[in-house]
């Protein structure tokens, strides 16, 4: 099992898992977020390379309405 | 203008052309539902859109791109909420990487009480997304000189204030945003501060080449109906500058000949 802080909440998950597994976990659509991990934005094409070790840090954001 | 010509009045802003110069922001509404209601109405193809943390543990709740389809209307990622250059930036990124989004609209703010950009992160932060390949509209205070830093360090839209964000209160500045306009070589986007249609109406015959509005459209009491209004407001303005209008004379001039008066 593996630490993250996850948008800020920290939550447990199985060890070595890749932010691809990450994001079906928590049913996200890949294809409408952008990911930044441990302050590095995370190009699409590297969500299944890139694994999450302890106390990794991910942000996961989308758009929303504003001015 | 000839009519074959005016159908071609698009605002042409880096390599992306629109026929509606009225550009809207997307918050302040009351559900998603009436945001895409007021878009559609008023005509808009480009909109403004923030980019925030997603909610992991509520993730059954609408979301924007379930009510405006980003391969119809264009998406402007804005920066809104960023105090630091270094925050815009790390926005900017990130909403490139979520959709290949190029074109943005970069707003550093300085003071939470009026919303005032901080134009000192703004010119550096512009300076770095343009040596990073983005097109940047960049929100602005109404200083000439400025402006023209802006679009000296490449910017591909000025974004002048009209008034603080949400305020409502019009065009304060109406010289200078004139200076601005005759100067600029990019399209000049009033942004910020508009409160009614008139007010866009004036911004445009004073030649300003679109403007931005959210509060003026997400506040009124019929946000649906001031759409329609603000559309119609900005087509009037582009018009009446287009045809270029009479001079202002302090005496009268007779409308009827006075030839065969009896």
């Amino acid at each position: 099992m593996a630490k993250i802080q996850l948008n800020g909440k920290k939550i447990t998950i199985k060890s070595k898992a890749s932010i691809y597994q990450l994001l079906k976990k928590f049913k996200l659509n890949n294809k409408k977020v952008a990911i930044e991990h441990n302050g590095a934005i995370v190009p699409k094409s590297n969500y299944k390379k890139k694994y999450l070790k302890n106390n990794d840090k991910v942000e996961v954001v989308h758009f929303i309405g504003g001015g | 203008m000839e009519e074959d010509n005016l159908k071609k009045d698009n605002l042409k802003i880096a390599n992306i052309k629109l026929k509606s110069r009225l550009i809207v922001g997307t918050g302040k509404y009351k559900n998603f539902k009436e945001t895409a209601n007021a878009i559609k109405e008023s005509g808009a193809e480009m909109v403004t859109v923030a980019v925030r943390r997603i909610n992991i543990l509520d993730k059954n709740k609408p979301i924007l791109t379930d009510y405006i389809d980003p391969k119809k209307i264009i998406y402007l990622p804005n920066t809104a909420g960023c105090f630091t250059s270094e925050d815009a930036l790390r926005t900017l990124r990130l909403a490139r990487e979520m959709g290949g989004w190029k074109l943005v609209k970069l707003e550093v703010l300085g003071d939470k009480k009026t919303l005032y950009p901080n134009m000192i992160e703004t010119v550096k932060s512009t300076k770095i997304l343009v040596k990073e390949g983005f097109n940047v509209m960049v929100y602005c205070t109404d200083d000439p000189l400025l402006a023209k830093k802006l679009e000296d360090v490449g910017a591909s839209a000025i974004m002048p204030l009209a008034s603080p964000i949400g305020s409502g209160l019009g065009i304060l500045n109406k010289v200078n945003i004139s200076i601005i306009v005759k100067q600029s070589k990019v399209p000049v986007i009033v942004d910020a501060g508009l409160g009614t249609a008139s007010d866009a109406t004036i911004a445009m015959e004073m030649g300003c080449d679109g403007v931005l509005v959210n509060s003026a459209i997400a506040n009124a009491k019929n946000p649906v109906l001031m759409a329609r209004s603000f559309k119609n407001g900005v087509i009037s303005g582009r018009d009446s500058f287009l045809a270029g209008r009479m001079k202002k004379n302090i005496f009268a001039t007779a409308s009827s000949p006075i030839d065969g008066l009896i």
